[in-house]
């Protein structure tokens, strides 16, 4: 394949990159695609597209998201930096333009019409948030005396201030669960756990005091009353596929089963190709997000620690509340499942965000500088 | 050094070096980067039990059984055993058959299922079912119990979502022969009337509750009817509804000995396959549910108590020559004799006026009390579930006694009234009717003594001699003795009396020496068979008997004598 003596960037790339990410970021990808197949003709045909309209659309959007995401694993931290900053301005500035231009669907404006394409920039936002937070904590630890830590917190305020308004709670609570996380791997004092977990728990009760449709689904989650239609469905569908499914296409739930091939589609899967490829989807997630975090460990810049863990827990988040609402673990919340959902912007900003962990996770032989560095004292030290 | 020392050293040295790096790594950032790897550790933990659980909880999914409850609750219908005759030929028995059902969620097309389904079940309701198969419901039934055919023919269709469930149907191989003894079930194979609701009142209902009714494993019910004679009651009372153009008719084969029901019939009647009109209130069971003025024939009754309280001979006489007046009535005879006539001859005659002085010689208590006793004003014991209430005076006075003691001012049915009879015949045994088999000594150990044997043999004479020379000449078949009496009574319109319309009756048991069987047999407002006859009950009840007993007294093993005449003729032919 690629000579190991090859320096040309696509050889450094190949030799540096973290295959195991890579494969099982393009698993997820394809998975995405094979149950596309299952879960959106249903819905397709229940609001009068051609069956395969999303399927197709689904596959459109892979391809560049494959470009983008391998692009994307070339930048040096630095570049990842950069994009960083110029994605998380840029996605500001259309989540802004949102609120007065934005598209009202089912009483929320997340969705921005540009040249005849519709894209959500809370989705861009969030990775660029990961990464500039990350910087900002890195320049806090390395000088104390840059209010790094304010600026994340105020960034953090203008981020949430922007998707409530919107409102899209669910992002809030990745984006304040994922800045949340990563301040504590950052070394938040425990103090400031308490408080902040303290502010979150009033958050909290203040959304569900707040907007009625947050309490009542919190309500109906905890007393299992009302309509739980959705949720019981993706239950019954789950139930029904048992551990080996019923086999591709046989799946009947779905086609009752609203937000099938978005929100629900780990369900339909589990209908069609049983409890056992959850598992086995379940792993990959679980895999990606303690493997991010072991790199994470052992990383020592920690810009690149704290992005990396970043990213991979926004991951990670965003598939736990996917499946949690999927099998009703957690109250019901429109999320997407990483990679795999339909959905043209969250799969692109997912590919750039997973990109931006590709980058950052690649091999980086100056990282050994520190150990080539302190060699001649070592040997002396031995020959001493 | 040798080379190999020098590996060794190597070896150490690296090993160093790695120390030694560490040592520098740590001076350079100890604090914080330790601290961010014990929190990345603790991140990890975390996550890693968010995951588990997870997967905890798919494991626990693919643990549980599918939700079969949401789905088709399973609605199999009951086992209920055959219905078989004395014989044991079949009356009723279950069939399996094929009911349809839709899970409306696997409806792809639901225009498309609705128009292929009207090709096999063309009376399919489109609006209701569009409506039913829109619902989000996981289960509805589309059409209950269908035929082998049709269920090929929507298979053939090939529509998704639709499906068939096995279900028992009751079938009834006699059609109407025996509908209103038999009874009906409803769709879920419960029994509704009959016997076959009676059956589920013996505990076949709880039976089938706690699950015991195991397909296969149910006795056949035996009744008492025999369905030869079932049958000939049946044609003979449908016969008479064409030849008489009446409303309703109806009759009953009793045996005297047992009180067993051998047949019993009401027309109009239905057919318990395809019940859709079995509620009409036309086409009730009149022998145990429908009540009525029986008419003369209930001077049999007034006649056997007159004689059974010994106040009365069968040689005394009564004056008959004058109508009796009382509170404004005037009673009177229909084929009046005007003279004093002889018990027997009342009995013949039909007298009314005859009748009521032997009923006021007894009294309005004695004669409350003798009905009383023979079970004609309380509610008949029996099995069918449709048994009406008979009606009587709220007070009795001398007017009703009087008229009661021919039949009118009280209402009973008609099953009643041959069971009552039966008594009157059989030597003053009387015992609630019964549908399933009795033997002779079951019936004596329940049987209530009510009038002497004594005074049942008189009965039996004037039985015999008013078939003879009486009004119910028309009831004889030869070999059989037939003894009878008729009843035709004037039934009430708008509140009076009405001459032309009538409720006729005749009672008969044969041999009439010791009947074995009492029949009895009513047409309702008959019209005259042809100009120029009359309508009463010796013109087309009588009839009706003799036909009943002539076709059905051979199957019932009755022996036909000839006496003397029979015997005359062997010695001609000698």
């Amino acid at each position: 394949m690629v000579s190991r003596t090859d320096r040309s960037p696509v050889a450094n790339w190949w030799w540096t990159i973290d295959r195991w990410f890579l494969g099982a970021f393009l698993l997820l990808m394809g998975l995405g695609v094979v149950l596309s197949f299952a879960a959106s003709p249903a819905v397709a045909d229940r609001i009068g597209l051609s069956s395969f309209h999303f399927v197709t659309r689904q596959i459109v959007y892979m391809l560049p998201a494959v470009v983008v995401m391998i692009g994307v694993s070339f930048l040096s931290p630095r570049l990842v930096r950069r994009l960083a900053l110029v994605m998380l301005v840029g996605a500001l500035a259309l989540m802004v333009l949102t609120l007065f231009a934005g598209m009202e669907v089912k009483g929320s404006r997340r969705w921005l019409h540009i040249f005849g394409v519709s894209i959500q920039p809370s989705e861009y936002l969030k990775p660029a948030f990961v990464v500039i937070c990350a910087w900002l904590f890195h320049e806090h630890a390395r000088q104390p005396e840059i209010p790094g830590n304010l600026f994340a917190m105020l960034l953090l305020g203008l981020v949430i201030a922007l998707l409530v308004a919107q409102p899209d709670l669910g992002q809030t609570m990745l984006v304040l669960g994922t800045w949340g996380a990563m301040f504590f791997i950052a070394g938040m004092p425990w103090l400031w756990i308490a408080v902040l977990g303290a502010l979150g728990a009033g958050g909290a009760f203040l959304a569900y005091t707040i907007f009625p449709h947050v309490a009542d689904r919190i309500d109906r989650f905890l007393t299992g009353e009302g309509d739980t239609y959705q949720v019981d469905m993706s239950i019954e569908a789950i139930t029904r596929g048992g551990w080996f499914g019923r086999g591709p296409g046989e799946g009947t739930v779905k086609r009752i089963l609203p937000d099938s091939h978005t929100d629900f589609v780990f369900a339909v899967a589990g209908e069609e190709f049983g409890i056992i490829i959850l598992l086995i989807i379940l792993s990959i997630f679980a895999f990606v997000v303690l493997r991010g975090l072991s790199k994470a460990r052992r990383e020592e810049d920690d810009f690149t620690r704290y992005a990396v863990s970043g990213l991979v827990i926004l991951f990670g988040f965003q598939s736990i509340i996917n499946m949690g609402v999927n099998v009703r673990m957690l109250p019901a919340k429109g999320m997407t499942l990483p990679f795999i959902s339909y959905g043209g912007s969250s799969l692109i900003a997912m590919a750039i965000s997973m990109g931006f962990v590709l980058a950052l996770t690649r091999r980086k032989p100056e990282k050994r500088r520190p150990v080539a560095y302190a060699q001649p004292a070592g040997r002396e030290a031995v020959a001493g | 050094m040798t080379g190999a020392s020098e590996y060794t050293h190597d070896t150490d040295t690296s090993a160093v070096r790695r120390g030694a790096a560490t040592i520098v790594m740590d001076g350079a950032g100890k604090a914080r980067g330790g601290r961010a790897q014990n929190r990345v550790v603790m991140a990890m933990a975390v996550i890693f039990g968010i995951y588990a659980a997870l997967g905890g909880r798919l494991v626990h999914l693919a643990m549980q059984e599918e939700p079969e409850a949401s789905l088709p609750a399973a609605r199999v219908t009951a086992s209920r055993p055959d219905l078989v005759d004395r014989n044991g030929e079949v009356l009723a028995t279950d069939i399996k058959t094929a009911s349809l059902f839709a899970e409306p969620r696997r409806i792809v097309d639901i225009d498309e299922a609705i128009e292929k389904l009207s090709t096999v079940l063309p009376d399919l309701n489109y609006q209701q079912t569009y409506r039913r198969l829109d619902s989000d419901a996981g289960f509805v039934w589309l059409r209950r119990q269908l035929s082998p055919r049709q269920q090929a023919d929507i298979l053939a269709l090939g529509i998704p979502g639709l499906g068939f469930r096995t279900e028992k149907r009751r079938f009834y191989p006699g059609g109407p022969t025996a509908s209103h003894i038999v009874g009906l079930v409803n769709i879920d194979n419960k029994g509704i009337a009959g016997i076959e609701k009676f059956v589920d009142d013996q505990g076949l209902a709880d039976l089938q509750a706690t699950g015991l009714a195991v397909e296969g494993h149910l006795e056949p019910v035996r009744l008492s009817l025999d369905l030869r004679v079932q049958h000939i009651i049946r044609d003979e009372l449908v016969q008479a509804l064409d030849r008489y153009k009446a409303i309703a008719a109806g009759a009953v084969v009793l045996n005297a000995r047992t009180g067993e029901v051998v047949g019993m019939g009401s027309v109009p009647d239905y057919d318990p396959n395809n019940p859709v009109n079995a509620l009409d209130k036309d086409r009730l069971n009149r022998m145990s549910a429908g009540v009525f003025e029986m008419g003369s024939t209930f001077k049999l009754f007034t006649t056997a108590m007159a004689l059974d309280s010994g106040l009365v001979s069968i040689n005394d006489s009564f004056d008959a020559t004058r109508p009796i007046r009382i509170g404004g009535f005037t009673i009177n005879d229909f084929h009046g004799k005007r003279r004093v006539l002889s018990v027997p001859e009342i009995f013949i005659y039909s007298s009314n006026i005859g009748t009521a002085k032997m009923a006021d010689v007894v009294g309005i208590d004695g004669h409350r009390a003798f009905l009383q006793k023979i079970g004609l004003l309380g509610r008949l014991p029996t099995e069918l579930p449709e048994v009406a209430l008979p009606t009587e005076p709220k007070t009795w006075k001398k007017i009703n006694s009087i008229t009661i003691s021919y039949g009118h001012g009280m209402a009973t049915t008609p099953l009643q009234t041959a069971v009552a009879a039966a008594a009157m015949l059989n030597g003053g045994k009387l015992f609630p009717p019964t549908f399933l088999p009795r033997t002779e000594a079951e019936a004596n150990e329940i049987a209530e003594q009510v009038i002497s044997p004594k005074t049942s043999a008189e009965m039996r004479y004037l039985f015999r001699l008013n078939t003879e020379k009486g009004s119910g000449r028309r009831a004889e078949v030869e070999g059989y003795y037939v003894g009878g009496k008729t009843g035709t009574a004037e039934k009430v319109v708008n509140g009076r009396y009405s001459n032309n319309v009538r409720f006729n009756a005749y009672i008969a048991g044969f041999p009439a020496d010791d009947p074995d069987y009492v029949v009895l047999v009513f047409v309702d407002e008959p019209k005259p068979e042809r100009d120029g006859i009359s309508a009463t009950a010796g013109m087309n009840a009588a009839p009706m008997v003799r036909n009943i007993i002539r076709r059905s007294a051979p199957l019932l093993g009755v022996k036909p004598e000839f006496g003397q005449e029979s015997n005359a003729l062997l010695v001609s032919q000698q």
